[in-house]
């Protein structure tokens, strides 16, 4: 459906990115994430051909974009702004009717198709109900969802969205990134920069990571979303885990720690373990944890980063085997976390040579990564470990 | 089809107020005619073809068959000579250039307006006022003659001369036009021309303008009376020629800026989200700004400066039949027409007759201050 080859565009000398390549397929929905100022909002701007790249090719449903006029470019995309600058009091219907526009004639005048393209896209974008107000009295909101509806009654087989949930409320951001997702199952194409990693990983097919003047990474959001290509490109910590209630990825963000990684043991069970782990790993700290159950938080935590576990089955003591594994991760580590009070039988864990830390379980973050950082790093050993967080998948 | 509907509705009752601003204003002055006997009098006057006669030209062997349209006037009012030529001779004339003018200036302060996105915006916003000062006083300063002797083979020598009152008009027109081009070309950069750039080249060209007839005006001497009533706006020398070339050149100015209504409308939502709804933007934003010059340029060529009109009537009009310029642009023109015609009435039935851009101003400005604290107005 789209097509873009070698992209460039600078603003002056300054580029913006350059040689960017992009295919998106029809019936897919692309998410654009990247750091602000990565170019999100130029790239969907050359696309709808209000940006003319220095170089590089755009195409629409095969055709460059330079060949095609504005009415036809209107008809093959529509787009769905930031916000709008219209300040003359114009009934929100005739807004969501000026998404016509490509359709009609220069003498022409609305036909039946017209109108029941703008009440359809009205309807499902739920403006109908303030469908007679001004446009300059509807709150921020609203006028987002007003220009939904008119990039819908466009009626075009791809859309573009610039930040389409940014002024919405929580309800109203899922239900456009729903509205959005039903237009794609409907066999159309949907392309939206998204600052919303979590809101992208769930409804978007593909996301496209833009950073540092280009394309970072492109594929399934679990593919993109890694702490690496987090910390790389928005240079901020991450822990990247599986949300429990969607069962998409669920990115938390940290700020930078700047420590250097060191061999980690955590022992503890629960959320606030789990919690410790997800903050350690984030860190870029080389961690092993044990021994857990292996249902519970931290297990799941640990999964998530690839971060080698001792578990034990639900509802079973650990087996002299699992307490003697877990020690020799311990015994490798530079130092061993304790959250809360160690259980009688992961004792064994906390009593090897490596020094041992105990920390509350409502540690504080700061707190803890300077515990860690404190830490005397082994050279020695730490290399022999597999980095779990760098093949986090 | 809603708002076809509308636009007819308002436009049709606008047209209305406008023929009756019309003749009640023509029978207004120190003779008084009462309206029907204007009626009258306009009727008479009215001819419609009736036929075509044939006859002959020539002599002898050297006989041409001609074709002749004869009219007929089909009304034969009795009214009274005096009368009949006052309103024919005197008044219709500066009334109907009066309406045309208010016309042409509503018009295009409506789409200037649209196309600013800005309140502020008037016909004379892209310098075309001042260029057309400039050029009518110009005119009355220095000593050009457009009187012109041109020996042509087989006529012999045929006198060009050109009146004085025309060539006002005729310098002011080409002053106008002039003026716009260069605050177009110095605004456009290949092939785009920002709004908001020839905003301020507009401002730019207005304000050297200005400093150009402030020189003219101190070195005018006998003249300045002339030029001082020139730039206030006058009607008073209209003839049955103005008209005629402002009726020409109006109408159709008018519909090319009718048909892009729509495009207005969307460009009012910025310029990249109207190119996404498939207007070509740099073409329509040419046509709109090339259409209003010379919509303004007709108006102003003919009465001087007139402001306010375009300022202050689209204003009234869109609160009243809102933004939509499918509705506001005809209502708005209509009603600019008549509101000139009835200031200009006032200017010219005081003891004295001042200047109708005193007028227009004068009363303009108290009511549409009226109208701003009448209506709950937050932006416009």
């Amino acid at each position: 459906m789209i097509e873009v080859r070698e992209l460039t565009v600078a603003f002056g000398d300054e580029p913006v990115f350059s040689d960017v390549d992009l295919t998106v397929d029809r019936g897919t929905f692309v998410g654009l994430v990247g750091p602000n100022g990565a170019g999100k909002t130029t790239l969907l701007r050359a696309i709808k051909g209000t940006l003319k790249p220095d170089r590089g090719t755009v195409r629409l449903a095969g055709d460059p974009l330079s060949t095609l006029s504005a009415k036809a470019v209107g008809r093959r995309v529509a787009s769905v702004p930031q916000s709008t600058t219209l300040s003359f009091d114009f009934p929100v219907r005739n807004v969501v009717e000026m998404g016509r526009t490509p359709h009609i004639g220069r003498f022409g005048s609305h036909d039946a198709d017209d109108v029941s393209a703008v009440e359809e896209a009205m309807a499902a974008t739920g403006v109908a109900r303030f469908a007679d107000r001004p446009i300059t009295e509807v709150s921020g909101g609203e006028r987002g969802r007003v220009l939904l509806a008119r990039a819908i009654a466009q009626g075009t087989p791809a859309l573009l969205l610039d930040e389409p949930t940014a002024s919405l409320d929580v309800n109203h951001a899922v239900r456009t990134l729903e509205l959005v997702r039903g237009f794609v199952d409907d066999g159309r194409t949907a392309v939206a920069a998204i600052h919303d990693l979590e809101m992208a990983a769930r409804y978007c097919d593909v996301v496209v990571l833009i950073a540092d003047g280009g394309i970072q990474a492109v594929g399934a959001p679990h593919e993109v979303f890694t702490a690496e290509s987090i910390r790389a490109s928005f240079d901020a910590e991450a822990f990247v885990g599986t949300d429990p209630t969607t069962g998409s990825p669920a990115v938390t963000t940290y700020p930078t720690s700047e420590t250097d990684p060191r061999r980690v043991h955590v022992v503890g069970i629960g959320r606030p373990t789990a919690r410790v782990v997800a903050r350690l790993v984030a860190a870029g700290h080389d961690l092993s944890v044990g021994v857990v159950p292996a249902t519970g938080a931290v297990a799941g935590v640990a999964a998530d980063a690839d971060v080698p576990a001792v578990t034990v089955p639900p509802f079973e003591d650990p087996e002299r085997s699992q307490v003697a594994a877990a020690a020799d991760l311990a015994a490798d580590a530079d130092v061993v976390i304790v959250v809360g009070e160690p259980h009688e039988h992961v004792r064994p864990v906390t009593e090897t040579a490596t020094p041992t830390v105990q920390v509350p379980a409502d540690v504080d973050p700061t707190e803890l990564l300077e515990t860690v950082a404190a830490a005397t790093p082994d050279e020695g050993e730490s290399t022999d470990h597999p980095d779990g967080s760098a093949e986090a998948a | 089809m809603r708002v076809v509907r509308r636009a007819a509705g308002w436009s049709g009752a606008l047209a209305a107020v406008l023929v009756a601003v019309v003749v009640v204003s023509a029978g207004i002055g120190p003779v008084r005619i009462p309206p029907a006997e204007v009626v009258k009098v306009v009727l008479n006057a009215l001819v419609v073809p009736a036929g075509i006669e044939t006859g002959s030209r020539g002599a002898g062997t050297l006989t041409l068959p001609t074709l002749e349209v004869v009219y007929t006037s089909p009304f034969a009012f009795p009214v009274a000579d005096v009368h009949h030529r006052i309103v024919m001779y005197v008044r219709l004339p500066r009334i109907l250039l009066a309406a045309t003018v208010g016309f042409a200036l509503a018009a295009a302060g409506t789409v200037m307006q649209g196309f600013f996105r800005n309140p502020m915006a008037d016909p004379s916003i892209i310098g075309v006022s001042s260029g057309a000062a400039v050029g009518a006083v110009g005119f009355i300063v220095l000593p050009i003659s457009l009187s012109a002797t041109v020996a042509l083979p087989l006529v012999g020598a045929v006198d060009l001369g050109i009146s004085r009152g025309v060539g006002v008009s005729l310098f002011a027109f080409i002053g106008a036009l002039a003026a716009a081009f260069v605050v177009y070309a110095i605004a456009t950069r290949h092939g785009r021309t920002p709004v908001a750039t020839l905003l301020l080249a507009g401002i730019a060209v207005q304000t050297f303008l200005g400093a150009v007839i402030s020189y003219l005006q101190l070195q005018a001497g006998e003249s300045l009376r002339q030029i001082v009533a020139w730039l206030m706006g006058h009607l008073s020398a209209a003839s049955w020629g103005d008209v005629a070339v402002t009726a020409v050149l109006v109408p159709p100015l008018f519909l090319l800026l009718l048909v892009h209504a729509r495009d207005l409308n969307v460009l009012l939502l910025g310029e990249e989200e109207a190119q996404g709804l498939g207007i070509e933007v740099e073409r329509t934003k040419r046509i709109l700004l090339g259409a209003s010059a010379l919509i303004t340029a007709a108006g102003v060529a003919f009465a001087g400066v007139i402001g306010f009109v375009g300022l202050i009537i689209p204003h009234m009009l869109r609160l009243v039949v809102g933004p939509d310029h499918r509705v506001l642009l005809p209502t708005a023109a209509l009603a600019g027409g008549s509101f000139l015609v009835a200031a200009d009435t006032l200017a010219r039935s005081g003891s004295a007759e001042v200047p109708v851009g005193i007028v227009t101003a004068a009363v303009g400005a108290p009511f549409f201050i009226y109208l701003l604290m009448s209506r709950e107005v937050h932006e416009l």
